[in-house]
């Protein structure tokens, strides 16, 4: 079981069920989770962000920015719902995954037991100290 | 200048916490080697070939005298009394000590200087005309832009892990001697219809692919600049290349999808962008604007001036090559050459920055640049001053009247210092330097632009030099390609490639063969060896470089 990093702190993944790639989305149905890697577009959920409750972004490394710019665009595109980062993702960037547009992260227990929790909430304060913010760039919290 | 606000000193403050906790968070093992490399680069620490290095940040190339006391302070404390001013117009201190670092960044905070973003796959610090706010042809001070720049770009959320490092340079007029077509975004604040907006390149860049920026956009309105700039880096973080980091900047993108295209995906990408932009502040703009206004520029008699111009030969000669025109006429822009003969470009003893801060405190209105060409400037001193700032430079080595001139060379730190090296390139500079000035050709030959890189990497700017000298390994000894007629100003070009190196001592009987075919075919001494060589070509020198005997082989 993994674990889910929120402001609040550590908790355990309560999303258990499926998760399908972008291009595996039934034509429609209920409340889907998607999982979109680094090199997806993410413009191809336009037309079904309604009715997404999660959409995963996955860092294949630490290092990949990618995921943080693909939040960004499902935020400007009207996205509301819960967005997660899953992957490899380390207490250093929690800053960055919030003001990108997550809701949370979600990781390996590895990890966490290397970066425990206080690790994490050191970067909580993602809200303070934000350039972008005061030259009018919008942050969009969910 | 930009005085700091509470928002950057808690800003710094917060990160430099951040830092020394990361610090600790390695050794006790939290942080692997791996995931503490891109933290510490983007603090500004790098592992060099003896030691680690700490590149400090020169905003836009502007420094106060406190500011520069300070970097001499940490030079004689943490360092072996010295700096290195760079090309991009930071300062590197060669030799502290890691668990040291984060000691220094808060020093630096008490002046309101900081490391963030020096290194590392991000934007870096933003670089602009050394002259600006002094010289008398500018559009606008690009300062100005260039502060809102390095705070919007400074912990960026989605710009930490970009492919590749970039860079952005501005200037605020057409004159361009911020280089900024060899960067991966040029700006050059433009006038039309009396309203100021921005010319907009990209793609440009040095390195092992040097590539002249393209014009992305002709008039980008003064509003529209950081949904613009965020546009252009969205792109780039989507699609720049990973897989290989020699073809991870942004040239290679805009070369492989043609700059129409890139146009066409950065314009989309702008008409969502944009929207997530509120108008900031306007006091908050105005209040950035107003910290660059201009000096209270005093009248007094230059007549101190003109007597010493009149009587003293080294003055004169020194006020000639060294001192520029300022936007006020009793003023003159005062470069502080950091090239003299046989010592190491760009570097400065603590002893020497200390008088370089008193010197900008009674002469300077308390102010420095750094310049791309690693020399200091003095932006506004009046002409009464000069000859007792003049004498006061004199005693500290600091008035070698060679501006422009062959031993103002640009040079990497090369393989005395970076492990990305294949060659040294401060010895071969300082062979030049000496060489030529025992010679007393210098004068003469006028204004000739020699820089030196030590490898493909081109950190000395070779590929831009009238005569650019990469050092490489050859079989395991170093062999120096020599290029000809590239050009770092507005005419922006890259050198022709001569043709098969030269080992280490055949450099300088190189370029004075370079050098005596320039005189030969000169007009007169009014042609500089840039027109010289530009009207004549490359054949003549290839063949005064490659005598028949040679060439045959």
């Amino acid at each position: 079981m993994s674990i889910i990093v929120t402001d609040n702190g550590f908790s355990i993944d309560d999303r258990e069920g499926s998760t399908c790639s972008p291009e595996a989305l039934p034509p429609s149905s209920e409340s889907q989770t998607v999982c979109l890697q680094s090199e997806d577009d993410p413009s191809v959920l336009a037309d079904s962000l309604d009715r997404l409750t999660l959409i995963k972004v996955n860092f294949s490394s630490f290092s990949d920015g990618r995921g943080f710019t693909i939040a960004r665009q499902l935020r400007s595109m009207g996205y509301k719902g819960r967005l997660r980062a899953t992957g490899y993702i380390i207490s250093d960037q929690y800053t960055m995954i919030r003001r990108s547009g997550f809701c949370e992260v979600e990781i390996s227990n590895e990890l966490a037991e290397r970066q425990p929790q206080h690790q994490w909430m050191f970067r909580a304060d993602w809200q303070q100290n934000d350039y972008q913010r005061r030259l009018g760039r919008i942050n969009f919290n969910y | 200048m930009y005085q700091y606000t509470n928002f950057d000193r808690q800003f710094i403050a917060a990160r430099n916490t951040q830092f020394r906790q990361q610090v600790a968070r390695r050794i006790d093992g939290s942080l692997t080697e791996e995931e503490f490399r891109p933290l510490r680069l983007m603090n500004g620490v790098y592992l060099q070939l003896h030691a680690y290095m700490l590149r400090v940040a020169i905003p836009y190339g502007t420094l106060s005298s406190a500011q520069m006391r300070q970097l001499a302070i940490i030079a004689d404390k943490w360092d072996k009394g010295y700096g290195h001013f760079t090309t991009r117009q930071n300062i590197q201190f060669n030799w502290p000590r890691l668990i040291d670092v984060p000691d220094i960044l808060d020093a630096l905070a008490e002046v309101d200087l900081h490391a963030i973003q020096t290194s590392g796959n991000t934007i870096r610090n933003i670089t602009s005309d050394h002259f600006a706010g002094a010289t008398s042809d500018e559009v606008e001070d690009p300062r100005i832009i260039s502060e809102i720049i390095r705070q919007w770009s400074t912990d960026h959320p989605e710009f930490q892990f970009l492919p590749r490092k970039f860079k952005i340079a501005v200037t605020g007029c057409a004159t361009d001697r911020a280089v900024i077509k060899a960067h991966d975004i040029g700006l050059q604040a433009t006038r039309r219809d009396g309203v100021i907006g921005y010319q907009v390149f990209v793609g440009g860049g040095l390195g092992r692919t040097p590539v002249i920026g393209k014009l992305l956009c002709d008039f980008l309105p003064k509003q529209d600049l950081l949904p613009y700039l965020e546009s252009i880096l969205s792109v780039y973080n989507t699609s720049g290349r990973r897989d290989n980091k020699y073809k991870a900047r942004i040239k290679i993108l805009v070369n492989a999808l043609g700059i129409d295209n890139f146009r066409d995906q950065v314009e989309a990408r702008f008409s969502s962008i944009r929207k997530t932009f509120a108008s900031p502040d306007g006091s908050f703009i105005d209040n950035i604007t107003s910290q660059f206004s201009p000096p209270d520029f005093t009248d007094r008699s230059v007549s101190p001036f003109e007597e010493s111009y009149q009587t003293n030969p080294m003055f004169k000669q020194w006020v000639d090559r060294n001192t520029a025109q300022h936007k006020h006429e009793d003023y003159r822009i005062v470069t502080v050459s950091l090239k003299e003969p046989g010592q190491t470009p760009g570097d400065a003893t603590s002893e020497q920055m200390q008088v370089l801060a008193d010197l900008a405190e009674s002469f300077s209105f308390d102010e420095l640049r750094i310049s791309h060409e690693q020399n200091i400037v003095l932006p506004h001193v009046h002409k009464a001053d000069l000859p007792l700032l003049y004498n006061t430079l004199k005693k500290h080595r600091l008035a070698t009247a060679n501006i422009g001139l062959i031993s103002d060379i640009i040079a990497c730190p090369g393989m005395d210092y970076c492990s990305l090296a294949t060659a040294r390139s401060i010895p071969v500079a300082k062979e030049i330097s000496t060489h030529f000035d025992e010679n007393n050709m210098e004068q003469d030959t006028g204004e000739v632009k020699i820089k030196v890189s030590g490898c493909i990497n081109a950190c000395g700017h070779h590929h831009v030099a009238h005569i650019g000298v990469l050092g490489l390994n050859r079989a395991g000894v170093e062999n120096y390609q020599i290029t000809l007629g590239g050009d770092a100003t507005e005419n922006t070009a890259i050198g022709d490639r001569a043709g098969p190196g030269f080992s280490q001592s055949e450099v300088v009987p190189a370029i004075e063969r370079i050098l005596g075919t320039y005189h030969k075919l000169r007009h007169d001494a009014e042609e500089s060896f840039i027109n010289t060589y530009k009207r004549v070509g490359i054949t003549p020198f290839k063949s005064a470089l490659y005598p028949a005997a040679k060439q045959s082989r």
